[in-house]
């Protein structure tokens, strides 16, 4: 676990740089720029199509990069500056990047051809080159965590919606990232298991310093865990302060509008 | 000339013959599996490097037919020089042939696999090795199997095609004896039957393999079950999918 003395304390964990994201013709961020400190946990709020989940799939290295840098602890992850030229880093360096970096989908994702265990260790043993007992032993302790702890040797199609998201978290969790992507974790779920979801990430965010970047419709949930919230309209971020300020008291005429919307239909 | 006399002349002959379909069937078939798989993989790539050449020798193989193809390998390739035998010109263009055929049932199913799948792998930053033996492959086998099925039977039926090399398999014997006596209806009805058997066989055995691969997707019973008449009247999987938990034996 880093402490703050010994991470460089400069440098910001995600940095976006002059960031464009076109798909086709249409332009879905724009000259986008933002920094992230190590183990702060941020709210991307804004309308639908605003680009918020794009974001989280550009630190993932699910899209790709139209134009402009991102670095994860100050190192090019897509592309780099060499010689004043933009060129792609390397498949090595990406790929030592993206292991610090875990994400939770909307639609779970488990793996159906494997029990909630194997979906758990898959990955820690063969990519992290953890071994087997180890990654058995953390299994069982994350499964404990997100209060999961009998379903060891079931299959995730048994599994109800509530229950196959706290296993991802547990999957993403296993690979002890320094950054968590949540992507409208709780989206697809019935009302009712929406709070036990909410209350493991609420658990992880009060117990460990992983950096958190969150896309959410859950507004409460956002104004509780997060550091801050950055309100996106249009490509672009229109505001960014802490979740009192935001939620009480936001500077633009846009987000007044848009949190008032949102909070109506809560 | 009586049955028994003709029985005791061809039917050692049939047999042989039997035997060569069967074995062209099964060696082309599982040869035309690992082709199919290995085409497929490739023209699934986004690298055009390594999709284009697997694009040439599927299209190609799929745009010409199985009779020409023999023709070539056996009667003109060995004018330019190597002279390959018939039984591995008839291997080797049913495997060809299929493999083309089963190339795209494999790639078509690896496309089907949800998106969110390969997020997940590219989300655990899995390699591409990884990740296809141990995520992708497994879920699209379920997929790909009934078309594969498909493509085995046809390969069955289209192994008679190789008597145009010379090669004595099982339809060419049925039509031998047919010219030496005056049988047609019941030898047709010999030919229709064997074949049909032995298509039953496959697809029957592909099935098992089928529900297997759903059983561990967590979709119906496991083979225990099917196989096992008492439990499988038990428990209808059509009805409850998700009550269909697997148990400890996996």
């Amino acid at each position: 676990m880093p402490t703050p003395t010994d991470a460089k304390p400069a440098m910001p964990v995600i940095e976006f740089r002059d960031v464009e994201k076109q798909f086709d013709t249409k332009t879905v961020l724009k000259e986008l720029n933002f920094t992230i400190e190590r183990g702060e946990r941020v709210t991307l709020i804004g309308p639908s199509g605003s680009g918020k989940t794009t974001i989280l799939r550009l630190v993932m290295t699910l899209e790709g990069l139209t134009d402009g840098y991102i670095y994860i602890d100050g190192a090019p992850l897509v592309y780099e500056q060499r010689d004043g030229k933009r060129v792609p880093v390397s498949k090595r360096q990406q790929k030592l990047l993206t292991t610090r970096i875990g994400m939770v989908f909307q639609q779970f994702n488990l793996f159906p051809n494997m029990t909630v265990l194997e979906n758990i260790i898959e990955a820690p043993i063969h990519v992290l080159g953890i071994n087997k007992r180890d990654a058995i032993d953390r299994a069982h302790q994350l499964l404990e965590k997100v209060g999961l702890p009998d379903k060891t040797d079931a299959h995730p199609t048994a599994l109800s919606g509530g229950q196959q998201q706290r296993v991802a978290i547990a999957r993403a969790l296993a690979m002890d990232p320094e950054i968590l992507l949540l992507d409208e974790v709780t989206s697809a779920l019935d009302p009712e298991v929406v709070v036990d979801v909410l209350q493991v990430l609420r658990d992880v965010a009060a117990t460990t310093d992983v950096t958190m970047l969150i896309v959410t419709h859950e507004m409460s949930f956002a104004r509780d865990v997060s550091h801050r919230v950055m309100m996106l309209d249009g490509g672009k971020i229109i505001e960014s302060a802490d979740p009192e300020t935001i939620f009480t008291n936001p500077a633009k005429e846009r987000t007044k509008k848009f949190l008032a919307a949102v909070l109506r239909d809560a | 000339m009586n049955y028994l006399d003709a029985l005791v002349m061809h039917g050692p002959r049939l047999w042989d013959g039997l035997l060569l379909t069967l074995q062209l069937t099964v060696v082309s078939g599982l040869l035309a599996f690992v082709v199919a798989v290995v085409l497929g993989l490739m023209a699934g790539s986004t690298k055009l490097l390594v999709r284009l050449p697997a694009r040439i020798i599927i299209e190609f193989f799929r745009g010409t037919s199985l009779l020409v193809q023999l023709m070539w390998l056996f009667y003109v390739l060995p004018l330019f020089g190597p002279s390959l035998g018939a039984m591995l010109v008839a291997i080797f263009a049913l495997t060809l042939n299929y493999g083309a055929y089963g190339a795209e049932a494999v790639r078509a199913s690896l496309t089907s696999v949800p998106q969110g799948q390969w997020e997940a792998t590219a989300a655990l930053s899995m390699s591409w090795p990884h990740k296809m033996r141990r995520i992708i492959f497994p879920q699209a086998w379920a997929l790909m199997l009934p078309s594969l099925t498909n493509l085995w039977v046809h390969l069955l039926k289209g192994s008679s095609i190789v008597y145009i090399i010379g090669m004595s398999e099982f339809t060419f014997e049925l039509l031998q004896l047919r010219r030496t006596t005056d049988w047609l209806f019941a030898l047709a009805i010999v030919g229709l039957v064997v074949y049909f058997i032995i298509a039953l066989v496959l697809t029957q055995l592909m099935r098992l393999f089928e529900a297997r691969s759903k059983y561990k997707l967590g979709r119906g019973p496991s083979l225990k079950e099917i196989l096992s008449p008492v439990l499988t009247n038990k428990i209808s999987p059509a009805d409850e999918p998700a009550a269909v938990a697997p148990g400890g034996a996996r």
